[in-house]
């Protein structure tokens, strides 16, 4: 049984399930701040806190980052906003914190529309500072890969921002702010893939479409290619704009070591799949160090194996009308040069060499097979 | 009967009044994904043969479950008794669910997304089934299946994701479908099987509608026979990762595979189907 032993616990890490697990547990009460702080809004912050900073720390706010000022002020960044936002000027001294030059505030009908354009504002330079050397770096210090250079910083801060209230970052000095946010995606602020099998690899936010109003914000997993609703209902009120369609692939193709490679192969230690191989991270020490010959492709060892549906212990056949379809969606070839052997178009090269039913199925057989060894007893 | 006086007096907060242990079990709060097994199957001993090697204190945990416990002993077991008590309802419960009647109360709570729905957003909500990763007690917590992508998630909450995943077994969600296939969600992201009013998916894919063959099935229970999921993989659609609008080299010739893995999938079917109409 001690070599079970392995196979007991679950796939996901536990600080990231209890983590998620929160968000979702929490969301009658997260709610209930939401609308604490709705009324909240129409007071200007408190005077320590930036708007910025005090945007960022509103619950369902947890997935931005904080664009710097002279981001915001540089025109340059802006260019084209200034159109899809309404009260541009008004919104821009809310956003900076800066007193409005003339007091004549008549023309504004309700300073409320004024905050949403605020939002609308800081949304939008949001989606295109995350997308420089300086965003992408905010962000990737919100996302520890639970490599070694993070693990000193683990100190105790990311209930400033879960509870949502009492984040000021701006009381810390910099440097600190920096290991907080690493803190913070730690403790699940982005959270893991649902995914079973994709064994808690850490997921990014991205958006849909990059205009504004047509979608919320959705997760984007390495491993999978594939985009999660985010599991707490908080963050359905953000708009997935903010975030914008490039921002995830930018990330992973800045950061390759933290992108899982497109190929994979079964370890032959026969390990059951669910092992805590960690979150599919780091790499066990008797592990080889993983390498992808493609020197500009994903550098991380992959999460491969694919779910085989099975009925009293016998895998359900393609065959039958309710067999297996979709495997392929999550299937990776055991080395990269297979995947050299699909043309641009998506069809096989040499289909006649290649395709053969039965080494075919063969093929497939070994790389489900043994990914079970507990099976039906 | 005693007991339950009893009973409802420690959970005096439960609004509802339950009348058997059963109820009181499914009305407790984590868990929602059980279904009510029938007192004539925990009363017919041939199906739970075996189960007593299982469960320690076997008996007054069957007779707690079918509330026929003596009152006397109650006291200094109770503790153990209830946690034996939910391990033996568990394990009847996986061996209820893949019969006729279990599955059609499964059924019921499957079509009012009881366990929840899928988080993929290319799966439209799809409704998803409980499934365990092992038979075993004890050893992985419960999964969720979802029909459309055919993979599994893990339950949002801690309050489910603590529940064995033998209590569901490894069987049960790909019994349903071959039971009922015409229950088998379409793969097109755009038909979902409950009014949602989901966004419309702006990431269509035109390759694979080229290829559309069948429409989606309507999903009427019973006509099963005359339906053909050969090529149900072109309907699905996919999420594609673009930077600036344009994919992305490694990701897109990944897919690219995928999807020649599915189309020499898709040509293997329908051969066969040709073959043996």
């Amino acid at each position: 049984m001690s070599s079970r032993q392995a196979s007991v616990s679950d796939p996901r890490p536990p600080e990231d399930e209890e983590h998620i697990d929160g968000a979702g547990e929490g969301d009658e009460v997260m709610e209930e701040v939401e609308m604490q702080e709705e009324g909240y809004t129409s007071s200007t912050p408190t005077s320590t806190l930036t708007w910025i900073s005090w945007f960022c720390s509103l619950p369902g706010h947890e997935y931005f980052c904080e664009v710097t000022e002279d981001f915001i002020e540089d025109d340059f960044n802006l260019t084209g906003l200034n159109t899809m936002v309404p009260f541009w000027k008004e919104a821009m001294e809310m956003v900076l914190d800066v007193e409005p030059e003339d007091e004549d505030t008549s023309k504004i009908p309700d300073v409320s529309i004024v905050e949403s354009s605020a939002e609308m504002l800081y949304g939008l330079v949001h989606q295109r500072y995350i997308l420089t050397r300086a965003g992408l770096q905010a962000m990737v210090s919100q996302v520890s890969f639970s490599t070694t250079s993070s693990v000193p910083f683990h100190i105790h801060v990311h209930f400033f921002y879960l509870d949502g209230t009492s984040a000021n970052p701006l009381n810390f000095p910099s440097q600190l702010l920096f290991y907080q946010q690493a803190e913070k995606y730690e403790s699940g602020v982005f959270g893991s893939c649902p995914r079973v099998y994709c064994v808690g690899c850490n997921v990014v936010p991205c958006g849909r479409v990059d205009i504004p109003g047509n979608d919320t914000v959705k997760l984007y997993c390495p491993n999978c290619n594939d985009i999660y609703v985010p599991p707490s209902s908080r963050f359905q009120g953000v708009d997935g704009a903010f975030f914008g369609t490039t921002f995830p692939h930018l990330f992973f193709q800045t950061y390759r070591e933290w992108a899982p490679a497109p190929f994979w192969k079964a370890l032959t230690t026969g390990g059951s799949p669910l092992s805590p191989r960690s979150p599919g991270t780091q790499p066990a020490p008797r592990q080889p160090t993983f390498v992808n010959p493609n020197q500009h492709g994903g550098q991380k060892r992959a999460a491969g194996y694919v779910y085989v549906p099975r009925i009293y212990g016998f895998k359900v056949s393609e065959r039958a009308k309710s067999g297996p379809r979709m495997q392929w969606v999550r299937l990776r070839p055991e080395s990269p040069e297979e995947l050299d052997m699909v043309d641009w178009r998506g069809r096989w090269i040499n289909e006649e060499d290649e395709y053969d039913d039965d080494e075919e199925e063969e093929e497939e057989d070994r790389q489900m097979e043994d990914f079970d060894p507990v099976g039906f007893v | 009967m005693p007991f339950n006086v009893v009973e409802d007096a420690s959970t005096g907060s439960d609004s509802d009044y339950s009348s058997t242990w059963i109820s009181w079990f499914l009305s407790s709060k984590g868990n929602e994904y059980f279904c009510e097994v029938d007192e004539d199957f925990i009363l017919d001993r041939f199906n739970l043969t075996g189960l007593n090697n299982e469960v320690a204190n076997y008996s007054q945990a069957l007779d707690l479950i079918t509330d026929s416990l003596d009152e006397d002993i109650q006291d200094e077991l109770r503790g153990s008794l209830d946690v034996q008590a939910r391990l033996l309802y568990g394990l009847i419960h996986a061996r209820w669910i893949v019969t006729a009647r279990g599955l059609q109360k499964m059924l019921e709570k499957y079509k009012r997304a009881d366990f929840g729905r899928c988080p993929r957003v290319l799966c439209a909500s799809q409704p998803l089934l409980p499934v365990g990763l092992t038979d075993i007690p004890y050893e992985k917590s419960v999964k969720l299946y979802c029909g459309r992508c055919e993979d599994l998630y893990s339950p949002k909450s801690s309050r489910h994701g603590s529940i064995d995943g033998a209590y569901f077994g490894t069987t049960f969600p790909h019994l349903l479908f071959l039971v009922y296939p015409t229950l088998l969600p379409s793969k097109d992201p755009e038909t979902s099987m409950h009014v949602t009013g989901k966004e419309t998916n702006t990431l269509g894919d035109s390759r694979n509608r080229r290829r559309l063959r069948e429409e989606p099935e309507a999903v009427t229970e019973g006509g099963g026979e005359g339906i053909s999921t050969a090529s149900v993989a072109m309907k699905a659609e996919r999420y594609r990762p673009r930077i600036y609008g344009f994919q992305i080299n490694e990701i897109a010739k990944l897919q690219r595979w995928q999807e020649a893995v599915r189309d020499r999938q898709i040509a293997r079917l329908e051969a066969l189907e040709e073959k043996n109409p």
